[in-house]
């Protein structure tokens, strides 16, 4: 299960290593991830799964290496970067609405600007996948005016908005109080089912045994392990991967 | 006070060429502000050296030096002028807009900076970022510094008086030597037809914030 041809992966990292000054935040990671296929990327804080996410659609630059979506190489920056964005949805932790604009134009202004769709169109994809994340009748509401768990079901149908080929998932409900966590994780959980690539950065262990095909533990920069769910959490192989999994169940 | 009734035309046309030098540098500087503001936080090294090198020399050196250089420098490079007050303009937007730049700028920095990643995120160019995410955002936090800036431009435009061009304070220099016994009057009109145009500025960017909070 583990092992996959780079070839046919939609998305691939291939040695890529990325340093904040002194320290080494990337350590010559490999990853390959096949269309449809969900990757839970787990690890302790600093271990380098959000910086890994944020690199997939170039939030953070790397230093060397190659990150490849669909087989085309990150452009650099301007057109081609913005571009290929636009394939590239992402979620963030703090949700980051837009907040000057209703719910409904949070969801429609990437396709009316970015795809050129007339606002007709747009408002009736929008209402739709509004309606989907279960928050239609917020739409003509002002982010703030909304709950965390709303708002981040918000930002889920904006990056789907864009019909993207793969999602990442920044620690999406690492900002949420525990009664909305679950709301956002049957989104993301609806989503795997239908088919939907992606990449999560979460600590949400239910998620990752649910609706993940391959669980990849980071630890320092490094990718540590990378297996199945069933595997990870049943017998992980390395001693680091076992010290996180017994502080996590402790509790 | 007979003074002031007496010359009240060479007043009003001084107050109407003072208000037409502030309304024009104002709009120059707001628009070539932005686009300094712009630039500096634009991904092309060179934009951001260029906008950083302009606003550091012009913020830091007195106006009359922008003056000089564009009532004497220019015409000596052979940029030629019917009027002065074209002259007067130049000086006036192009020093004005160094302050407008940073006034922008620092509206853009607090705009949080996941409001741009997300734009990003969804595909938008760097000019949809700005102008479709974050200038909207940062208009509200600009405007109290912005009418600070435009009301030291009215004022500032006295400085045309001494580079030939008749506006309020010209005029008021004029009166003040033709009527030695009454300077104190003269200047009190004088500063009359100023607070004219700066108290409503005051009284607009109360106006106006309250207008974009609500819009948030």
């Amino acid at each position: 299960m583990t092992t996959q041809v780079p070839g046919d992966a939609l998305v691939s990292l291939n040695a890529v290593n990325k340093h904040y000054g002194q320290l080494h935040v990337l350590k010559d990671i490999n990853l390959h991830v096949r269309k449809g296929e969900v990757v839970v990327v787990i690890g302790p804080s600093g271990s380098g799964k959000s910086t890994l996410c944020r690199a997939i659609n170039r939030l953070e630059t790397i230093d060397d290496g190659v990150i490849k979506i669909d087989g085309k190489e990150l452009p650099a920056e301007g057109k081609e970067l913005a571009k290929l964005r636009a394939d590239v949805g992402m979620v963030f932790q703090s949700f980051n609405l837009f907040a000057h604009k209703t719910i409904l134009e949070n969801v429609t202004l990437g396709p009316i600007k970015v795809k050129g769709l007339s606002k007709a169109e747009a408002d009736k994809d929008a209402m739709a996948l509004l309606e989907r994340v279960g928050v239609g009748h917020q739409a003509p509401k002002l982010p703030a005016q909304l709950s965390g768990g709303q708002q981040q079901r918000v930002a889920i149908a904006r990056a789907l908005a864009m019909k993207p080929k793969v999602m990442l998932f920044d620690e999406p409900t690492s900002a949420l109080d525990p009664e909305m966590i679950n709301e956002v994780l049957d989104v993301m959980i609806q989503l795997a089912k239908e088919g939907m690539t992606m990449i999560v950065v979460t600590h949400e262990m239910g998620f990752a045994r649910k609706a993940a095909d391959r669980v990849v533990f980071m630890d320092g920069g490094q990718i540590v392990e990378d297996a199945t769910p069933e595997e990870f959490f049943t017998n992980p192989k390395s001693s680091r991967a076992k010290d996180f999994l017994s502080k996590l169940l402790t509790h | 006070m007979d003074v002031i009734i007496d010359n009240l035309p060479a007043y009003v046309d001084g107050f109407l060429r003072t208000l037409f030098l502030s309304v024009v540098s104002g709009i120059f500087a707001l628009i070539f502000g932005t686009l300094l503001a712009a630039a500096r936080v634009s991904p092309i090294a060179a934009l951001r050296g260029f906008s950083m090198t302009y606003v550091e020399i012009v913020r830091n050196t007195p106006l009359t030096i922008a003056f000089f250089f564009a009532a004497v420098v220019l015409p000596r490079l052979g940029v030629t002028f019917q009027q002065f007050e074209v002259a007067a303009i130049i000086a006036l937007s192009a020093y004005t807009s160094a302050f407008i730049a940073e006034a922008v700028r620092s509206g853009v920095n607090s705009v949080p900076v996941g409001q741009a990643e997300a734009a990003r995120s969804i595909g938008m160019k760097f000019s949809q970022v700005l102008t479709l995410i974050i200038l909207p955002q940062a208009l509200r936090t600009v405007i109290p510094p912005m009418i600070n800036i435009l009301i030291a431009l009215v004022k500032n435009s006295s400085v045309a008086g001494a580079f030939y061009v008749l506006e309020l304070f010209g005029y008021g220099r004029q009166l003040a030597n033709a009527n030695g016994d009454a300077v104190l009057w003269v200047l009190v009109g004088v500063a009359f037809f100023y607070l004219l145009i700066t108290v409503p500025l005051g009284y607009l960017a109360n106006l106006v914030e309250r207008k974009v909070a609500i819009a948030r």
